[in-house]
């Protein structure tokens, strides 16, 4: 093994608080992958660090916000969006982005998850979802597939989960995508996108949590869940797959369909102006 | 009126439009809120006024959105404000801690309602005094005023904004059904006579380094940077060191919690507020708050013309608790008698700070107290 590179200058410096790594993430987590496109996609939007907002909620995706070099707010569980849609609200010059997990966004906050997508508020959401709560052990959670194992679902979980672009299609967002932490090139594709398209829009990430989630269900570790999306992810057609078929079980042969569910253009959000 | 005016005379209006048109004197220009009886006129009224000073109305989708999406608007440099009642100020008490720990500053208007849990939506209360007090976990102190007529929903509302903004903490204001619903004759100053008080702002441009939670000054506040202006701070609940970052350290969070609660107590001569009726001879004070005032300050006045020497100690804030005011009374007074619309809450702040039981007319709410209760207590007394 050849000894490890020491490096004076990182692509993202200017993006990444280098005071605040190593981060927290265990080996193989899928949320640095994230972070890093999301922090290249900020780079490359051509808008000012200085107008870019990151907010958080609780968890491990919830961290990014702290690791961020711009204006950053780790809030409470489940509070990111509301707090978010305050800031986009008072200051509208923001482009704020909402980046967690999904316990957070769906669990804990799903009630404001989809009154923000309803009233399609000038937001982005980065959801990374690991199928279960990873900072706290590898409970099951809302997106957990049935019949998973999980520390609180021992016997494996006999709840239904959340098909999530079929939600977030249904309760109004703009725009809804998508991908695996190994789809790099079309997150950031999407990522830029949401930027600049109008009103809500909402970005899945599906990623490993080894030591939460795939330790339980026999994804040996990272790599492992990667070639599983590797050999198991189609691109969504609409004509051709039905929202049911959205539904993801990582345990079982067959497609997961990623891409773009959702591209429209209700009317954003705006305050009732009057005129003078 | 012009459209981005806020009103200006004499006007005859509820307690909660008056708490409205308090906010939007103050400068407010962000409600988030949810409707809950008997602090809906107050967003009913922004709904109609907030377009017309150019400022942001949001009926959320809950409680625990409503604070968010406040302390939202606070982090991006707005003055912002919702109002809810006891079942909706449960679900707030979640984020008033966030506020707390980021040092946002922002107002929190509950009008009180008999409680517990759904209790009597349409019935005052005064329940929920410890419930801001020690309602979010954790230690922590947030200023608390209770307003006693619409008058005072209004300029308390202002002063409310002032301390949030000046000491970088949300404040609480804790009204009442009566005062809430009550109509009376509201004088607004025009808008150069309002004092307003304004947040620190950093010293250093944003090129320099800045640190959002270092202290320099006496005050114990650190200046306040918002979204946007190129600071690139980070706010986070988690325990922080003076750069904002988590600093999981028990020493940290020793300093970093004193601090806060410090922070209102060092600045509480600048926050309480009381007032006093024929307390120069007082034997007897009697203490009383918001709607309870009213009808303490009646009996009062019945005892006086009867030759009793009593006298009313009206809290105007409640948090942080006026101890040096209570304390200056020990000596020359015979007793004290709280009245409040509750099992006793204030009652055992000044049990605390006396060292001895007083006097209390207490009743769980549904109706104010009547003053004759109050005088009834204070020739009791007097015996």
């Amino acid at each position: 093994m050849k000894p490890a590179v020491m490096v004076d200058a990182h692509p993202l410096d200017e993006i990444i608080r280098a005071d605040r790594m190593p981060h927290i993430w265990c080996p193989g987590c899928g949320i640095g992958i994230v972070m890093r496109i999301y922090g290249q996609a900020i780079l490359e939007s051509g808008i000012k660090l200085n107008n870019h907002v990151v907010v958080s909620g609780i968890g491990c995706s919830g961290r990014v916000a702290g690791y961020m070099n711009i204006d950053s707010y780790h809030t409470t569980h489940g509070r990111a969006i509301p707090f978010a849609t305050g800031l986009k609200l008072a200051n509208p010059e923001l482009l704020v982005t909402v980046f967690s997990g999904d316990g957070d966004l769906v669990a804990i906050g799903g009630n404001h998850l989809i009154h923000a997508a309803r009233r399609n508020i000038n937001i982005n959401v980065i959801c990374v979802n690991n199928f279960n709560y990873g900072m706290t052990g590898g409970q099951s959670g809302p997106t957990t597939p049935r019949g998973a194992r999980a520390s609180t679902a021992p016997y494996g979980n006999p709840e239904l989960p959340f098909n999530l672009p079929f939600l977030l299609a249904a309760s109004g967002a703009n725009f809804v995508s998508r991908w695996s932490n190994l789809h790099v090139r079309q997150i950031k594709d999407d990522v830029l996108y949401a930027f600049n398209k109008k009103g809500f829009t909402f970005i899945e990430i599906l990623a490993p949590c080894p030591v939460g989630f795939g330790r339980s269900n026999s994804i040996e570790n990272g790599l492992e869940e990667m070639e599983l999306y590797k050999d198991r992810c189609l691109i969504f057609r609409q004509d051709e797959v039905s929202p049911d078929e959205l539904d993801i079980d990582l345990r079982e042969d067959r497609p997961i369909y990623v891409g773009r569910f959702i591209d429209r253009d209700r009317e954003e959000y705006k305050p009732v102006m009057l005129e003078n | 009126m012009s459209p981005d005016r806020v009103l200006e005379g004499h006007y005859f209006m509820n307690g909660d439009h008056a708490c409205a048109e308090g906010a939007l004197a103050a400068g407010c220009r962000f409600f988030g809120g949810y409707p809950i009886t008997p602090s809906t006129e107050i967003a009913e009224r922004l709904a109609r006024r907030m377009p017309e000073v150019n400022g942001v109305f949001l009926q959320m989708e809950d409680e625990l959105a409503s604070m968010a999406a406040v302390l939202g608007a606070s982090a991006a440099g707005a003055r912002s404000m919702t109002a809810t009642s006891g079942p909706g100020l449960s679900l707030m008490l979640e984020n008033l801690g966030l506020g707390v720990m980021l040092e946002l500053p922002c107002v929190l208007v509950d009008v009180q309602r008999g409680s517990p849990s759904t209790g009597l939506p349409t019935m005052p209360g005064q329940s929920d005094v410890m419930q801001v007090r020690w309602g979010s976990h954790g230690d922590y102190q947030v200023p608390a005023y209770a307003p006693w007529s619409p008058q005072e929903m209004f300029d308390l509302t202002i002063l409310a904004f002032n301390v949030a903004d000046r000491f970088r903490v949300p404040v609480c204001l804790l009204a009442d059904e009566v005062v809430g619903h009550m109509v009376e004759r509201v004088i607004i100053p025009p808008e150069g006579e309002l004092e307003i008080w304004s947040r620190k702002k950093p010293k250093s441009s944003p090129d320099g380094k800045f640190d959002p939670f270092k202290v320099e000054d006496n005050d114990l506040v650190p200046p306040i940077a918002h979204a946007g202006e190129g600071y690139r701070i980070h706010y986070t609940g988690l325990t922080h060191d003076e750069r904002g970052y988590p600093d999981m350290s028990a020493e940290t969070h020793h300093e970093l919690v004193t601090r806060l609660v410090n922070k209102v107590k060092v600045n509480s001569p600048d926050i309480i507020r009381t007032e006093g009726y024929f307390l120069d001879d007082a034997r007897i004070v009697v203490i009383a708050y918001g709607c309870t005032a009213r009808s303490a300050r009646s009996a009062v006045q019945t005892a006086r013309d009867l030759g009793v020497k009593a006298g009313l100690l009206r809290l105007i804030s409640i948090w942080p608790f006026p101890e040096t005011r209570i304390l200056s009374f020990i000596g020359n007074v015979e007793s004290f008698i709280v009245a409040e619309l509750n099992l006793g809450q204030v009652s055992l702040e000044v049990e605390r700070i006396t060292g001895a039981p007083v006097g209390v007319v207490h009743h769980a709410g549904g109706a104010m107290i009547t003053p004759e209760r109050i005088l009834a207590a204070i020739m009791e007394n007097n015996q």
